[in-house]
Parts: C-alpha cells; structure tokens; sequence
C-alpha cells in the first residue's frame, strides 16, 4: 500500500499477504468517536441511576461514579472482545485490532492493550502512544506492544475493473508472434505494470494529463520492440498501450481465442 | 510464473465474489458465528483464494488483482482465526480460586520486588519523618493528614456525628476509583521496562512510611492500627500485586536470562499480568467499602480492638489465600 506501513502475514500454508497499518491519525479519530460514545452512555447511565436517588442519593451517585469508571475502561475492552478487535470508531473508519502475527485476538490482549492506555495516554491525548506510534515499524503504540497487537486498516478494496485484461478486443500486434515474444522477453514485470495500471486509471487523468502519459509509455515500449509500420499505423498511443498490455497480460495463447468480430477495437 | 490472466481471472473471480459475500456478511453482524456447512465453505474459499494470491503474485503487473486478493485472504483469514474460540465455558468462582493463587505464587519474584521496593519507599518516608519533622508535608499529599496526630485522633475520638454519613457509598466508589487508576499506573509503567513502576511503589511506600512514623512518634499507635489495618491489610498488598503485574510485563519485555523471543515471552506474561489485575480490581472493591464503612469509625463507636482484630482476620485469609488455595499436588510450598 503506498505511502503506509504494512503488517505482512505469512499464514501456515506459506501464503503471505499484507494489510496497511493504522496511522496516529486515524485511530485518534476512532478514540475521539469512542470517547463521544462513553460520554454518551455515561450520560444515559447518569440519568438512570439518577431516578435511584429518590431512594438514597449515596446510592445513586456511588453507581454513577462506578458506572462511569466501568464504562470509561469498560467499553472499549468489551467492543474490541465482543466484535473482533473493533469498537464503533474502529467500525466507522474501517480499523481493526488484530494479533501481529494472524493468531486470534485473546481476551488478554484485548485487556492489556486497553489498560496500557494508562501510560499511552500521558501526558495529554496519546502523545507517548502517538509518538511510540511513529517510531514502530508497526505503528504499534506501548499498550500494542505490550500486548502483541496491531491496528491495520480495512478499506474495501473493490474488485478491479478487469476488462481490460478480460477477451474481447482486437489487437494487430498478434499477427507477429516472434516480436510478441520478444515483447515478452524485453519488458520488465515492473514496466507491464505499469502499463496496465495506467489503463485501469485512464479515467481518473486530466485529459492532458492522460494523453502525455500514455505517449510517454507508447514510446517506450516502441523503443523495446519495433513492430511493422502498418500494425501501428492510425493507432493512438493509448490504443498501442492496450494492445501491449494485451500481449504482455494475456500470454501467447490468447490469440487462439481471440474473437474478430464488429465489437473489437481495430487497431 | 506467467498465467493467462484472462483465463484465470473468469475461472477464478465466481469464488472471489462469493468469498466476499460471505465476508460481508460476517462482518456486518460480528455476534454472528457460522454454522458447520458455513465454516467449511469458508475455509474452502479461502484456501482457494489463497492458492489465487500465490498464483497472481509471481505476475508484478496484475497489481491491482492482487491488492484486491491480498485483502480478501487477510479478512478471510482473521475470520478463520476467530472463528468458533470462545466455545470453552467460563468459570469465574473456580479461576479465582485456583488460577489466581496459582499465578500469584508462580510470579512470586515480582512480588517480593514490589515488596522491596515499597519497604525501600517506606524507609525514606521514616527517615525523613523521624531526622526532619517538619518535611513531611513535601511527602503526604492528603491534607487531612498533615495536621498533627493528636489533633486529627481528638478531632476523630470526640465527633459525635458521622461525618461520612450519607456519602458512604459514594466514598467508597471514590475510593475504589481512584485506587484502581493507581493500580492500573503501577501494571502499565510496568512497559519502561519496569523504572516506573519502581517509581510509584517507592512513593507509595514513602507515602506510607511518612504518615506511619508521623502517628508513632505521635503517640498514636492504637488508632493508627485500628485506622489503617481494616482496609490497610487489603488495599497495600493490592497495590504490591499491581506492582507484581507491571514487573511481569517488565520481566517479559526485558527477557533478561530469557532466550525466548519478545513476542513469545509476552504472549506467555499475558495470562499472568490479566489475572493478577483481576485480582487487584477484586481486593480494591473490598477494600474500598470496608475503608468507608469500617476503617474511618473510630473509638468510642468501633473499638480499636475489634477493628484491628478484623484487620488482622482478614490479613489472615488473604495471605492464607495467596499461599494455599489452589495448591497442586508436589507444588513448593
């Protein structure tokens, strides 16, 4: 994920995958959510136990003062247990807490990392724990730390717009083979992606923008193979780009499926 | 690897979209827990899925695809994880008398630090007490307890009223409050790899040394046990097993002698540090109503006696507690 930490887990089966680590700045969001909430519930909690004060008002502000405390220390230790290492500010900005190393939240750590807000929170708002929350590799405050816990972030990642990659356009490239290969040969997994990239974002770049882009990538990629003139005659660089990405993404024996029909782009 | 992405991506993507479905649904209602046919579909899929991310990360260029892989394995993973844990019954009387004890003599070291550096505290506090007199408001913070022994023991012996009278309650949740945020501080400084949790029990201890000598060279032994003991007996070593948490966790962050990596000595120290802090919360609610309720009734109301008397029971049970309950067969004594 550019531009974040990562936390990358590598699960028994070998597979390793990453998840983007939590910034100070988004978990200070959820915390002040959080704490909107306590105030919240304690304010309800407050007006509960404060009809118990026609019975006896000791009784009704010593349930107050311990409401307020359970709730204070309480809730998020609760949330984070009952619905797997969330609270509601966590669920709003898509944060989680999770065991650094994939294992399954223990209650204790839920308990330790809660309770280690103790020291993360000195002097005034988080400023130990923002600061641990810099310094560590995984953006892991003391009370993290301690408790072996990390905040990664969950943003929905859609599935892409694959049509790009997907049959159903007409490219002239095909028709040499040889230099398909050599193509494929010359072009560097970071230069193919690259390439791809720039076609599922084409939408997103000022028009501008989007047109020097892809002559930029159009001559490079020219300069790596030279194909016959006619192939690439009358076709926009942008054009070219795709029918590159085409013979790079779609290997050799995509040819044999490829369909010529009046809803391929002729290039 | 080089794949036909194409390919792979029209075979494949029917088990990516179910897999998200599945995690959507989980997600959007965490009190939820799969049935048995459930799990396995979902094991199935992220196998699948997984084997999916393995295959499209040997091909840089498929960034996107992979990005969007990586983040259903991860869900999918957490969820296999959590999945069906909290199936073991809890039994809360049975733990607290047999893991707590077991945990506290297991620990025994960190508690005899905790010890050593109160009784370290406490001995300044006598120190300065009994060489300078007129110091010890620098050390007692309360300031009831900075006017003079005789004076607050003749103010407390000749009230006629109960001045707590109404505000019991709410006094001892106060009590009970404040005392388990001092606790908490004591296990959480327990993470500056145990320098902080040293320093609050040093000035507690001082604390404690100060106001103690201060009523003996005063002359008033009698109402200092019969004052302090009842709630005195419970809430002390409370703290001390705060310090023995935070020297727990210190202990496993330091892993001085310890050869097992940080995060295993931590994952082993968690249990401990849980289950004494637990036991703090439990001997601080006791300790905070028989402070409210007990300990601020003195002579001729509650006589001395009777109140050290229960003071020295209830030292009596705990240590008896700490010390026996839970006893395994071949356990040291």
């Amino acid at each position: 994920m550019p531009g974040g930490k990562t936390l990358t887990i590598t699960t028994p089966e070998g597979i390793s995958f990453s998840m983007p680590l939590a910034g100070p700045i988004s978990r200070f969001l959820a915390w002040c959510i959080d704490c909107a909430c306590v105030v919240l519930l304690g304010t309800a909690v407050g007006v509960l136990v404060s009809l118990l004060s026609i019975v006896s008002g000791d009784v009704a502000q010593a349930l107050g003062v311990i409401g307020y405390f359970v709730l204070s220390i309480g809730y998020r230790i609760f949330l984070e247990w009952k619905w797997r290492g969330r609270t509601l500010g966590k669920r709003l900005l898509r944060l989680r807490v999770i065991d650094v190393q994939g294992m399954p939240l223990q209650l204790n750590q839920v308990i330790i990392r809660n309770l280690l807000r103790a020291v993360d929170s000195l002097p005034l708002f988080y400023v130990v724990g923002g600061v641990a929350c810099l310094l560590s590799a995984r953006s892991q405050r003391l009370g993290d730390l301690a408790a072996n816990s990390a905040v990664i972030r969950q943003p929905r990642a859609r599935e892409p717009d694959l049509r790009q990659v997907l049959p159903g356009k007409f490219n002239s490239l095909r028709d040499y083979p040889h230099l398909c290969a050599r193509l494929r040969h010359r072009a560097t997994p970071q230069e193919a992606g690259l390439a791809l990239r720039a076609l599922l974002r084409r939408e997103t770049l000022d028009p501008e923008a989007r047109i020097e882009l892809f002559a930029g990538l159009a001559t490079h990629f020219r300069a790596l193979v030279q194909f016959p003139a006619e192939t690439t005659e009358g076709v926009t660089d942008e054009q070219y780009l795709r029918n590159i990405v085409d013979v790079l993404c779609r290997g050799s024996e995509a040819r044999e499926d490829r369909p010529d029909g009046p809803d391929g782009i002729v290039a | 690897m080089i794949i036909d992405v194409a390919k792979f991506v029209s075979a494949e993507r029917l088990y990516w979209v179910r897999l998200e479905g599945l995690l959507d649904r989980i997600e959007s209602d965490p009190e939820s827990r799969l049935d048995m046919a459930g799990i396995k579909e979902l094991h199935y899929l992220y196998e699948r899925t997984s084997a999916d991310l393995a295959r499209v990360s040997t091909f840089a260029s498929e960034r996107e695809i992979r990005v969007y892989l990586e983040s259903l394995v991860a869900r999918a993973y957490a969820e296999m994880q959590e999945t069906g844990r909290r199936e073991s019954r809890m039994r809360p009387i049975s733990w607290f008398f047999t893991a707590v004890p077991q945990t506290f003599r297991r620990r025994i070291t960190a508690f005899w630090l905790a010890v050593a550096a109160t009784t370290a505290g406490a001995t300044l506090g006598i120190l300065v007490t009994v060489l300078d007199p007129a110091s010890k408001g620098a050390l007692i913070p309360f300031e009831h307890l900075r006017i003079s022994p005789q004076e607050r023991v003749a103010e407390e012996e000749t009230g006629d009223e109960d001045r707590l009278a109404g505000h019991k309650a709410s006094f001892a949740t106060a009590l009970m409050t404040h005392n388990a945020r001092v606790a908490v501080l004591t296990l959480a400084l327990g993470v500056t790899w145990g320098l902080g949790t040293i320093v609050v029990l040093f000035y507690n201890g001082a604390v404690l040394g100060a106001v103690g000598m201060d009523y003996i060279m005063g002359g008033q032994r009698e109402f200092l046990l019969g004052w302090l003991l009842p709630h005195g007996v419970v809430e002390i070593p409370a703290v001390l097993i705060a310090g023995q948490a935070g020297f727990v966790l210190a202990r496993a962050l330091v892993g001085y002698g310890d050869r097992t990596p940080i995060r295993a000595r931590l994952r082993l120290a968690a249990p401990d540090i849980v289950t004494l802090i637990i036991t703090v919360a439990v001997l601080l609610v006791w300790a905070g109503f028989v402070e409210a309720y007990v300990s601020q009734h003195h002579q001729p109301a509650l006589p001395y006696a009777l109140k050290i008397g229960f003071g020295l029971v209830e030292l009596a049970v705990l240590v008896s507690f700490l010390a026996f309950a839970g006893r395994r067969s071949g356990e040291a004594a």
